[in-house]
């Protein structure tokens, strides 16, 4: 299951095992629930419980950097494998989002 | 040619209601078709990736999530290479050459990314689509699998 906290003016979202489109679903709702009610401007996507990831992935991050960015806030990604650096490559997410080490 | 006599032939057939349950059900399905053949982890996320992909926009697109169709999953292997064909009969597709670039989406509205189609390029050897609109839409892929399989042909 996914996992959601806010701290200060961030909100860490912890990815479950497998973000497809029929998880997907739920987390951008949620996602989206706090964008709006607490005012977060910065959020963080952590993939370290993450085996399997689509396209899906992919839309979730670029419709919460469209809500965000333009307050001025910002996209981060940790733990992410070989697999997911190509996917966000090949979509342009590298340029968007900060990928930590 | 010891290696052509005995090549291996086996095939599946499954099909399910387009609803997003049936999303990691297809995966698991198929990457449990392929396992005998000692693929790589890669090369299985690859599949996996793939199948998620073409079953994803069966579901969401060619039913437009209305719940009243099925996805049909057919698989075939010829020795290493596996063959997969992801079916619907739903709303098909207007212009195929537009919908295979990447970032291309008629669904922004439902955070999808237009970036389907060339997962399944990039992680496939080769993707065949076939679609048409008001009938369906069939995406052919295909990928040779195993990269060890070269030890048995050292005649
Ligand atoms: N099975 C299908 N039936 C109808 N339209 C489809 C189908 N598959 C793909 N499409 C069309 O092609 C577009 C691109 O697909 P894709 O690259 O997977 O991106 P996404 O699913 O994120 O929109 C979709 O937005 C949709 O318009
Ligand atoms: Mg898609």
């Amino acid at each position: 299951m996914e996992e959601f906290q806010v701290i200060n003016n961030y909100l860490m979202i912890k990815l479950p095992e497998e973000v497809d489109h029929h998880q997907a679903t739920t987390i951008c709702k949620k996602a989206d629930h706090y964008i709006l009610q607490q005012n977060v401007s910065n959020v963080v996507f952590d993939f370290e419980d993450t085996k399997f990831m689509d396209s899906s992935g992919i839309g979730i991050i670029m419709g919460r950097y469209r809500k965000i960015s333009c307050f001025g806030g910002k996209v981060y990604a940790i733990h992410m494998d070989k697999k997911m650096e190509r996917m966000f490559d090949m979509a342009g997410l590298n340029k968007i989002v900060e990928v930590l080490e | 040619m010891m290696t052509q006599m005995n090549e291996q032939k086996n095939e599946m057939e499954i099909s399910f209601d387009a609803v997003s349950q049936n999303e990691s059900f297809a995966r698991v399905a198929v990457a449990a078709f392929v396992t005998h053949l000692n693929p790589t982890m890669e090369e299985i996320d690859d599949v996996r990736t793939a199948v998620s992909e073409a079953v994803t926009n069966a579901i969401i697109h060619g039913y437009e999530k209305r719940d009243c169709g099925k996805v049909y999953l057919h698989c075939r292997l010829k020795g290493d290479v596996l063959q997969i064909e992801v079916m619907d009969k739903g709303k098909g597709i207007e212009n195929i050459e537009r919908a295979m670039e990447p970032l291309f989406t008629t669904r922004p509205d439902l955070d999808r990314s237009g970036m389907g189609f060339a997962f399944m390029e990039a992680f496939m050897d080769d993707l065949e689509v076939e679609s048409e609109v008001g009938k369906g839409t069939t995406i052919r892929m295909t990928k040779k699998l195993g990269s060890s399989a070269w030890v048995d042909s050292e005649d």
